[in-house]
């Protein structure tokens, strides 16, 4: 890398090295790593997140799950900068209770969907450096997975990867859920134990090449019975 | 009628020929949006120590390419002669060429003296060399090695300067690694407590460090011997995959079966060619 200030426009090398005036700036976001994947079957829906907190080259904590119990029914699996991700699950759980209080229901996935939507946007101009999935079964008992951006554009899926190893996993999801890229394979529909098989197994592949993914793994498994939680060791370097 | 190629005698003192090149370069890939490629730092954690009859090098083997692991199991102990090796951090490139070259340079020079190299030839050779490119070369190293006057450790920086040390720790891990030294160092250590140090110093960067990871390697390096083991320690291994825990053939199976990417046309010529010699190279195919 060639500091290219010492040159002038015309390839010169300038006289002297004053570098000129520099402006120091304070960054109000932070990047703390982090993998999130939700996975929806015909009755039952995953979250998976590791549980690594990571700055720069160092490690926060290795035991910091993303996933966040919001009903019986959903589960929120948030990566990015962990300031927001706590102030936003904040005001998720403040907001389903004053919805619970008011209405005499729980917020059923869909709804906290459309209004996670809605408090991201409210921030378009400041946002929350958060990249949400959230995962639940729906009114019918049919798993969903809701993906989000920082600033709110959400959509229905069937399965998501969101956080560093994001770009890693999406493929081989595609590839193994969607069957995307194979010919004359049957399409069997995902049963929960091969669901969960393939989430460990794609964790393991990431935290080999990721390096923010890592430590452990933790997994809800939403079904009607209400969320089961898994914790997998995986890879500490 | 053959042209004369005339050579230009080599001018004095630092050329920055390509430093022109470069800045226009970076100007012009910034207007299209492009930016230069960035060379491939390995992250690491590098360290070493003078025991009671030589030197213990230790290093871990994750390279990385931005926060992507690009190799989990490189090698950074570099050989330079029988008797001094040379641990590298930094952009790989850099190390490996720069350790290449002295190595080279010193065996011719060992032949022209007719003596065993001594570690201080390797640090002034190395320590010269980078000076010359002032920086550039982002080769950060730890060189250790027994010769004549006894066991010796250099720390040798990017910019070409030197220390003469019993201990030290060089990469993104170093502050890791030296805080294991700091505590447990001392001096005229056993062989077997001094591997042990150097081995809990990079597990210690392994582990508290993003930019290494991986394996253990060391060096132990004594008058007339050297054991270079690699691994020394395999501190991480990949997760096992759920299918094959169990003998029976589980969901967990990523083979794809013949046919998934489809054929479609197929051409077969068939080549009169006579088996000399086979030989099996295996992938990585963990």
């Amino acid at each position: 890398m060639f500091v290219s200030q010492n040159f002038g426009e015309s390839g010169k090398m300038k006289e002297y090295h004053y570098a000129g005036p520099t402006e120091h700036r304070f960054s109000p976001y932070a990047f703390n790593g982090g993998t999130v994947l939700a996975v929806a079957g015909e009755d039952f829906a995953i979250v998976a997140s590791d549980t690594r907190l990571s700055e720069g080259y160092s490690i926060h904590s290795r035991d910091s799950p993303k996933c966040y119990k919001l009903t019986d029914t959903t589960v929120l699996g948030c990566s990015g900068f962990h300031g927001d991700c706590l102030t936003l699950t904040k005001i998720i759980d403040a907001r389903l209770k004053m919805y619970k209080h008011s209405n005499n229901k729980t917020m059923t996935s869909g709804a906290i969907a459309a209004m996670l939507s809605t408090i991201l946007y409210s921030r378009r101009f400041f946002p929350y450096y958060v990249y949400n999935i959230i995962g639940g079964l729906d009114e019918q008992g049919k798993g969903a997975v809701y993906s989000f951006d920082p600033v709110g554009s959400y959509q229905r899926d069937t399965y998501k990867a969101g956080g560093s190893a994001s770009a890693m996993l999406q493929p081989l999801l595609d590839n193994q859920i969607g069957f995307k890229n194979m010919e004359g394979v049957e399409h069997v529909p995902l049963t929960k134990d091969k669901a969960v098989q393939l989430v460990k197994d794609v964790f393991v592949s990431a935290a080999e090449r990721d390096v923010y993914t890592g430590d452990a793994l933790r997994i809800c498994i939403v079904t009607k019975e209400g969320i089961e939680e898994q914790n997998i060791p995986l890879r500490k370097d | 009628m053959a042209t004369l190629a005339v050579r230009r005698a080599p001018l004095g003192g630092f050329s920055f020929e390509n430093c022109k090149r470069n800045s226009i370069l970076e100007s012009e890939a910034s207007k299209v949006g492009f930016s230069v490629p960035t060379a491939r730092k390995t992250g690491t954690t590098i360290c070493g120590v003078v025991f009671k009859d030589g030197i213990v090098l230790g290093a871990d083997t994750r390279a990385t390419e931005g926060m992507v692991v690009a190799d989990k199991n490189c090698s950074k102990i570099h050989y330079i002669s029988p008797n001094i090796y040379c641990c590298g951090a930094g952009t790989a490139a850099d190390t490996e060429m720069t350790t290449q070259i002295i190595s080279s340079n010193l065996e011719l020079h060992a032949l022209s003296t007719g003596r065993q190299p001594r570690v201080a030839t390797a640090n002034r050779m190395l320590k010269q060399m980078l000076f010359r490119y002032q920086g550039y070369i982002g080769a950060a190293l730890v060189l250790g090695g027994v010769d004549c006057n006894g066991p010796h450790l250099y720390s040798i920086y990017p910019h070409g300067s030197t220390d003469k040390l019993p201990y030290v720790t060089m990469g993104s891990g170093s502050l890791a690694a030296m805080a294991v030294f700091e505590d447990r160092y001392k001096t005229g250590m056993e062989e077997e407590e001094a591997k042990q140090l150097v081995r809990d110093a990079i597990a210690a960067g392994i582990f508290n460090d993003l930019g290494s990871g991986s394996n253990i390697d060391l060096c132990v390096i004594t008058k007339g011997n050297v054991d270079y083991i690699r691994p020394h320690d395999e501190a991480n291994k990949k997760g096992v995959r759920h299918g094959e825990l169990e003998g029976v053939q589980l969901t967990g199976d990523y083979r794809y079966k013949r046919g998934t990417t489809a054929v479609l046309s197929k051409v077969v010529n068939p080549l009169d060619l006579e088996l000399l010699e086979e030989t099996v190279q295996t992938m990585d195919t963990s």
